[in-house]
């Protein structure tokens, strides 16, 4: 089983949701990538996202974007990316790790090279999210290949017909955007994130993480009722750019946004498991 | 004209490209997040419905006659030609088009088929300028909202341009991120659509970008192309030995090259910027310098470095400043049947002042760096034969440019 498979299960089974926060590799210096990785995983985090820096991230908003230019100015790309995820593995080897960013990266690597290379840094799962299912079946094949898992995101305009195709493709989780925008937009709907989850679990067997507008404690409690992971981005990179200037302050405040909204998670699934209880 | 799909002749033409997946060969396709899946189908869709229909092309046809002003004439550059001293040069004259470039044909087109869609709002991305004046124009004529995004460097560099945006009643917004040029305004441009799908429109001004893009921006730019080959028969006598455009994303070449793709006889020469030199690194020449990446949702010749980030370029024409090409020019490139080749910014400027002192056309920039190359390939070749090159724009815009570079402040 692979390690994302195998977290997800253990979530299920202690009745936890799944918390997955996202970061740029390099940012805002590639010194700290790893302390804050061992930071996160520390402060609650079941599996972390790590962002691809990449020159023309289309899909994110304005705060991702400036994490990628912060690391770009430190030439950090996705060898370093790679290496970054080697030496976290030194010390965590069963935190699952999934990175995301764009494809042109990848591209230039070669999809051989590139799948091998994830395998051996410790990589589990490759969001490559400016490459639907239908332009990837030979990189997703070299991953399958490579023991890695394709991760796919799903939007709010994803119709059931294409849920299917994309799923067909799935493995390790589903990642839904949970509204129409790019990362850290603030428009979100809760009441619309878990009819939609409804949807998706009818077309999907993989667990479902929902990301893009989760910015604190109380948002994420809210999705940890629907979702089996909690994804938060942009939240935390807006921490490190507050902090730029004093890198130190990074890590706890890091650790304490984190801790904050996995003790609210998983209260609120708590108090859900003890309503069942009651109807029951 | 209807490009009906059974219409097309049996045997493999170069009009069989794209795929139905939008591929030309490796190169296209569709590279887009899943959040702008569904907006681009419902595109395909439409787009495969209305480029079937006689009656959606009748209306394209009248606006171009009526409100464009087409056809464009096909003008024989007698005086330069006689000064060069080589092949005859005739210009295919875009720049004296309603907002004085090609890029209104397209967005003529492509506002047909916001209309049609029901779309209340356009949002288009812009170099130069002359693709976003070309959106606000067929927006205001419309009644539709116009959001146009611009670099900033570009904002400082075209000027008049922003202006006229201005009084069109768009809305011009700054774009601070990335190299602030052509490239950071499309990825903004993008981020806009993902976010306001269900109302708007984007216009894209060049043929890249995901499937349809790059075969609707092409079949509304064939006129160009299919204008210039009727003109050349009656005007010549015969089809042109080449034809020449520049090439930033390529939309001007790709409309003047199409309609003579089969035409095996004619020789196809896109130019792409040189800046200082292909060989200092500061250029905008992906197809002459660069190699096949995935960039703004298709497969094509990028600019980029080791680890496949994308380059910062550099031209002293906005409009070609751009570190990709439509996926179509490099599938020409790479079958052979298009060449392509750089002209620096020095020789563009040499042939920006020659057409003007010896023809009194005042070209754009962009259209400059096929000038320049026309020129050093018509004093290669016989008085008896004949270049077409595209004028695709007029130079008014550029004048600040031009002005800065010789000390003088208007």
């Amino acid at each position: 089983m692979s390690r994302i498979a195998d977290c997800f299960k253990k979530q299920k089974a202690r009745n936890r949701c799944a918390l997955v926060p996202y970061i740029t590799a390099g940012d805002p210096h590639p010194d700290y990538t790893v302390e804050f990785m061992h930071t996160l995983v520390e402060a609650g985090a079941d599996l972390i996202e790590l962002g691809v820096p990449f020159s023309d991230p289309m899909a994110d908003g304005p705060v991702i974007q400036s994490a990628h230019e912060r690391a770009l100015c430190h030439r950090v790309g996705l060898h370093k990316t790679l290496e970054m995820v080697m030496e976290f593995r030194r010390n965590d080897q069963d935190t699952p790790i999934v990175l995301m960013g764009y494809l042109n990266p990848v591209e230039r690597m070669g999809y051989a090279s590139f799948a091998a290379a994830a395998r051996e840094a410790g990589i589990d799962g490759v969001l490559t999210v400016d490459q639907p299912p239908e332009e990837g079946k030979e990189l997703f094949h070299l991953l399958e290949e490579e023991a890695l898992d394709p991760i796919f995101l799903l939007a709010p305009t994803t119709k059931p017909a294409r849920l299917d195709r994309i799923c067909a493709h799935a493995r390790g989780y589903v990642y839904y955007v949970s509204l129409k925008g790019v990362t850290g937009a603030d428009t979100l709907d809760i009441h619309d994130v878990a009819e939609r989850m409804g949807l998706i679990r009818e077309h999907c067997k993989l667990p479902v993480g929902v990301g893009f507008g989760i910015k604190d404690a109380d948002t994420a409690a809210k999705m940890a009722r629907v979702a089996d992971a909690v994804i938060v981005g942009s939240a935390l990179v807006k921490l490190i750019e507050k902090n730029v200037d004093e890198p130190q302050q990074i890590a706890p405040a890091l650790r304490a946004r984190l801790t904050a909204m996995r003790s609210a998670m998983d209260e609120a699934r708590a108090t859900e498991s003890k309503m069942e209880g009651m109807i029951r | 004209m209807a490009i009906a799909n059974e219409t097309l002749p049996r045997r493999l033409s170069w009009a069989d490209y794209p795929d139905p997946a939008g591929h030309f060969g490796p190169y296209g396709g569709v590279f887009v997040a899943e959040t702008l899946m569904e907006a681009i189908e419902e595109l395909k869709h439409t787009w495969a419905r209305l480029r079937a229909d006689e009656a959606f092309w009748k209306e394209f046809d009248a606006d171009l006659a009526h409100y464009v002003g087409r056809p464009s004439p096909l003008y024989h550059a007698e005086r330069w030609s006689r000064e060069l001293g080589g092949a005859k040069i005739h210009l295919k004259r875009e720049d004296l088009n309603h907002t004085g470039a090609h890029k209104i044909n397209n967005t003529i087109g492509q506002a047909l088929l916001a209309k049609h869609m029901g779309k209340t709002r356009i949002i288009a991305e812009t170099g130069a300028g002359q693709h976003g004046v070309a959106s606000a124009t067929v927006a205001a004529r419309l009644g539709l909202e116009c959001v146009v995004y611009m670099g900033e460097e570009d904002i400082q560099r075209q000027a008049p341009n922003v202006y006229r945006m201005k009084l069109l009643g768009a809305q011009v917004v700054p774009v601070t991120s990335g190299s602030r040029t052509l490239k950071d305004a499309l990825n903004e441009a993008m981020r806009d659509w993902v976010t306001h799908v269900d109302d708007t429109f984007y216009i894209i001004g060049t043929v890249a970008g995901p499937h349809p893009y790059p075969q609707m921006v092409r079949d509304f730019q064939s006129i160009i192309g299919r204008e210039a080959r009727a003109q050349s028969l009656e005007q010549i006598g015969r089809l042109p030995d080449a034809l020449i455009a520049c090439v930033g994303g390529g939309s001007n070449a790709i409309g003047l090259f199409h309609p003579f793709l089969d035409d095996a006889e004619v020789r196809l020469i896109g130019v792409e910027a040189g800046g200082l030199g292909v060989d200092t690194g500061k250029h905008a020449a992906p197809l002459t310098a660069g190699r096949p990446g995935v960039l703004h949702g298709n497969r094509t010749y990028l600019m980029e470095d080791e680890e496949g980030e994308i380059l910062a370029t550099h031209s002293i024409s906005a409009g070609l400043d751009y570190p990709g090409v439509g996926p179509e020019h490099a599938w020409l490139k790479d079958t052979g049947r298009a060449e392509y080749v750089a002209v620096n910014d020095d020789e563009a400027l040499a042939a920006f002042h020659a057409l003007t002192r010896t023809e009194g056309i005042i070209p754009a920039l962009e259209s400059s760096h096929a000038l320049a190359y026309a020129a050093k390939l018509a004093v290669q070749l016989h008085p008896d034969q004949h270049l077409v090159v595209n004028l695709s724009g007029r130079g008014d815009k550029d004048i600040n440019t031009i002005a800065r570079l010789e000390g003088i402040s208007l």
